[in-house]
Formats: structure tokens, sequence, C-alpha cells
């Protein structure tokens, strides 16, 4: 039932309690005492909406970092992970397999904002090695999501 | 100048649902639940291997019967799904569309007289092309009571001494309606005893929902050497117009039909082919997720349909509802058109899937669910001014 919830919610957050109810064929309190439960225990941490900034008159950049760093005694990238995602212009942080360690995903308003947020706070950290910044130009399909998706229906409107 | 135009083909009536598609294809903004084809585009890696069998040149004709490596896959798919068993040298044919497989199966089957039962409602195609082979369709009105299963007895009362062939098409389009192993017992009896062959066409087998699996009747004791099994890809992989489904049965009678479709087709589209082999071997989850999606739409439109308080049964397969709107006092072709023309939105009358379906529509849910609300919100704004 959670997963099938999740699934449904992972489709579109805004679906009501009633539809979830219907659609899983369940009442609407099993549905909401699951919700509840869920969010407390962190298995839903919070609602997003997936928005194309570049349709608005906002200037929105988004660059993905590599970052490799020296991993501390005792507390291997934790540490280090921590004094990055704690800057507020730090979206996302993923520990990673591969060529470098961490993932740093920084979002701003400018290209030139964002690079001086890597120059000035980030690289200068003591166990940072080295950084390597990413853009992002454009964005074709996120969260499952393409975004430029105008299709369509173009079924005969009748068929047997 | 003789006329030259056959005369049974002139015969036949248009079907009920051209009569309906024409009004609704002239009007603007029509919201429809009206059409019989997935909404989901096919996925993606079956196109890519589609996309690919071109790019390699494979642009020429398969063997007749189709592609060796196809039948093989299709032999052990049925098997692993419906428990199905058939030799893919001498009992399966590729068709183009499990229609093709209706059309040269009856075709190969009747002589002249030849009494078909045919259950319905049901899909436009079995009763004309029973006619245009020679025989003679003889319906069979299904009973909402019976949630429109065919009975044993419903058998009997319409068997004679020319009755050669029963078409079985289950899970029903429009009705939804599913057969299970015990509807099928007596039934199955019944024809063994009047020594009737079957022609199942079974292309919503993938679409059963709840807990009920399909039940193939060739699976039923005695019937398998008397059942031509008819599927495709069509509407489980959302493959429509790649026109690509098989036929299954005893080889003597997948040989005569492999001729008529060597005659008439050639083979089936070799690109589809290609297609289809990754259909059947990597797509089982894109499948169920499509599955369970049809289950959620349909149970949000038969509870939108319990607000109004139109009844409906409940189906268990394929994509259709088939609520029952004989209370408001109109034929279903008055009250389709009627909200058509009052809200633009369109559902098929019952009646255009024989006389038996009068008193209902069919909406069907290969539709997004915000697509399926706002229709059925404008039915009940219909509803409530009647």
């Amino acid at each position: 039932m959670r997963e099938d919830i999740l699934h449904a919610m992972d489709k579109n957050a805004r679906i009501s309690v009633t539809d979830l109810a219907t659609i899983l064929d369940a009442s609407e309190e099993e549905i909401r005492d699951q919700i509840t439960e869920m969010e407390k225990e962190k298995i839903i941490y919070g609602y997003h909406t997936m928005i194309n900034w570049d349709k608005t008159n906002d200037e929105h950049v988004l660059a993905l970092i590599e970052v490799r760093v020296t991993p501390q005694r005792d507390q291997g990238f934790d540490a280090i992970a921590q004094r990055i995602y704690r800057f507020s212009e730090v979206s996302s942080v993923f520990l990673m397999s591969g060529a470098f360690d961490l993932m740093v995903i920084v979002e701003g308003k400018t290209m030139k904002e964002v690079a001086l947020f890597v120059a000035r706070r980030l690289a200068v950290l003591e166990s940072v090695l080295s950084t390597s910044t990413n853009f992002v130009l454009k964005k074709y399909k996120e969260n499952g999501m393409i975004l430029e998706d105008d299709k369509k229906d173009e079924r005969i409107i009748v068929s047997a | 100048m003789r006329k030259y135009i056959n005369s049974k083909l002139e015969g036949l009536p248009p079907s009920g649902i051209r009569r309906f598609f024409d009004i609704a294809t002239e009007m603007d903004h029509v919201i429809s639940l009206g059409v019989g084809e997935p909404d989901f585009d096919t996925p993606w890696n079956i196109r890519e291997a589609g996309i690919y069998s071109i790019e390699q040149g494979r642009t020429i004709y398969t063997a007749n019967a189709g592609l060796k490596q196809l039948r093989e896959e299709i032999a052990r798919y049925v098997h692993r799904k419906y428990q199905l068993e058939y030799d893919p040298l001498h009992q399966i044919l590729v068709t183009v569309g499990g229609s093709e497989a209706i059309d040269i199966g009856l075709r190969s089957i009747l002589e002249p007289g030849d009494e078909v039962l045919i259950p319905e409602p049901c899909f436009v195609c079995y009763s004309p092309c029973t006619i245009l082979a020679g025989g003679v369709p003889v319906p069979i009105p299904l009973q909402e009571k019976n949630e429109f299963k065919l009975t044993a007895s419903e058998v009997l009362e319409h068997v004679t001494d020319k009755t050669k062939v029963l078409v079985f098409p289950f899970p029903n389009n429009p009705t939804g309606a599913i057969m299970s192993r015990e509807d099928m017992q007596d039934l199955c009896r019944v024809i063994v005893e009047k020594d009737l062959f079957v022609i199942s066409d079974e292309i919503y087998a993938e679409l059963t929902y709840g807990n009920e699996k399909h039940v193939s009747i060739a699976t039923m004791p005695g019937m398998k050497e008397r059942t031509l099994v008819i599927n495709g890809f069509s509407k489980a992989f959302s493959m429509t117009g790649w026109r690509l489904g098989y036929a299954m049965g005893p080889a003597d009678l997948i040989k005569q039909m492999t001729k008529m479709h060597q005659y008439a087709i050639m083979c089936a589209p070799t690109l589809s082919q290609y297609a289809a082999i990754e259909a059947l071997r990597n797509t089982d989850d894109e499948v169920e997720e499509m599955r369970k999606e049809y289950d959620h739409r349909r149970r949000l439109v038969l509870r939108l349909l319990k607000e109004m308080d139109v009844p409906c049964f409940e189906p268990k397969g394929a994509f259709y509802v088939f609520p029952n709107i004989s209370r408001f006092g109109m034929t279903s072709e008055e009250f389709c058109q009627k909200m058509l023309f009052e809200k633009h939105v369109a559902v098929v009358p019952g009646s255009a899937f024989g006389e038996s379906g009068e008193g209902f529509v069919r909406i069907s849910y290969a539709y997004s669910q915000e697509q399926l609300k706002e229709a059925l919100r404008l039915m009940k704004e219909f509803i409530d001014t009647l």
C-alpha cells in the first residue's frame, strides 16, 4: 500500500486523498494515516514543484559542480559534505563513485554569481582538492518529465 | 455498364460507430472518451528496435507465417503468460493485426450457410466478416445481470444443426466483461457436445484487473483442438499502428490460413515483426505499469459514475466501462448525440456494438485521469439537466 501511494504521489504530488483512495481501493482515512506516518518517518521529506524557470522572467542558472575532496579520519566524507550543503546556494549534494567525490548542485541567478560562490566559498575549503563547474544550458527532461512536450492526442476521435 | 459491386458487401450496414464518428469529427473542441486504442506511446525500447531494423536494411519480406524468431518468442510468451502450448513452426501465424486473423480464420472455416454464434454486445467486425465469408451470424444477446458473461444455456438456446463456430471475445470490448475458469466450465461441455469450433479473440488478455488473470479458453479440457486463439500487440504493448497480431490453433487450420494470408497479404510488416520480438522479450515492466494505470482509471471512472447515480457493473478487463443509461428514456444513440451537442463530450452508443447494447454507452478510459475527470464532470452536468 505504501509503495502504491508513493508511486501515485511521485507522478502527481497534488493528487487528492479522495482520488488516492479511489484508485488504490482503500479508505480515505487509511490513505491519510499512511501519508502522515510517512511524513513523520521522513519517507516523504517534502513536496516540490517542478518549474520551468526558462519560461519566467526570473534569472535562473543551475550548475553541477564536481568536487574532489580529502576524506577525514573517522568522519569520511560526511563532515565535508555537511560543510558544503549548509550553504543556502547549494540545492543538492551527492556522494559519488567514479572520478570525483561529491556532486554539488548550485542554483543562482547568474553564471557569475555561481562562479564566484565556487571560487570564494567552495574551492577555498580546506579539504577541497579541486572543483569543476558545469553549467546547465538546457533542460530536456527532468524528474521523468519532458519539458517541451506539446504532444497532442492524434487518435481518431471515436473508434471501435 | 453492369453493376460491379459485390451485393453482399453493399448490403452490409455501415457500422453505428461510423455514423457517430462523422458527427463528432464535424465538431470543435470535443472531449472524447470514445477511442478503442491505448493513449500510451509504444514503449521506447520497442520503437528503437523498429528504427534499428530499418537502419539495418531489414526492409524485405519475411516468411509468410512470420519471422521464425518471432513465432518462437510468441510461443514462449503465451506459455509463460497463459500456459498455452503451441508449436511455432506449425501452429502460429503472424498476421496484420488481430483483425486479419479474425477475417481469415472465419474464411478458412466457413462453408456457405454455416451459422456463427456471436455474443453481443461485441467488437464490430465479427458479423460482417462472417457474412463476407458466406456464413450466417447468429447474435447471442448477453445480459447485464450476468455481468455480460456468456452462459452455457445461452449457447444452447441459439445453437442449431447448422452452427459451426462460436466467436468468444473476452476480455470484452465494449463491456469489459471477462470469463473465469469457473465461468467457462459448463460452457465448454456444451461446446464439445455440440461439436463447435471456437474463435477466441483474446486481444485484451493482458488487461485484466483485481485478482483476475486472463484464462484462455484453449486451456480448458478438450478445447485446444477446437479453438483458434487470436491475440496481438495493439492493446498490451500500445502498438495499434504497427498492425501486428497472431493466430494460434490446430496445425491443419493454421496451414490453410497461412495459404490465404500468403495470397492476400504475403507477410506482416517486417519492421513491426522485429519490434515485436523486442516487445515480447523486454517490456514486461512497462506493460505492467500501463496495466496498473488503467486499473487506477477504471476505479476512478466507476466512482464518478456512482456519484452521478448511473448504474454500471464492475468490469474486470479491457479499458472500457459500460454503464446503463436506460433510465433517461432515450436510445443510447440519442443520449450520446445530445451529450455531444450540449457538452461536447463523446462516448459511444452501446447499440453500435449490437442490438443488445441498446440502453448502454461505452466509456473508454484510455485517457489521462485529468481528462476522465473533466469529461465525467461534464457528463454529470448533462445528466443533471435530464
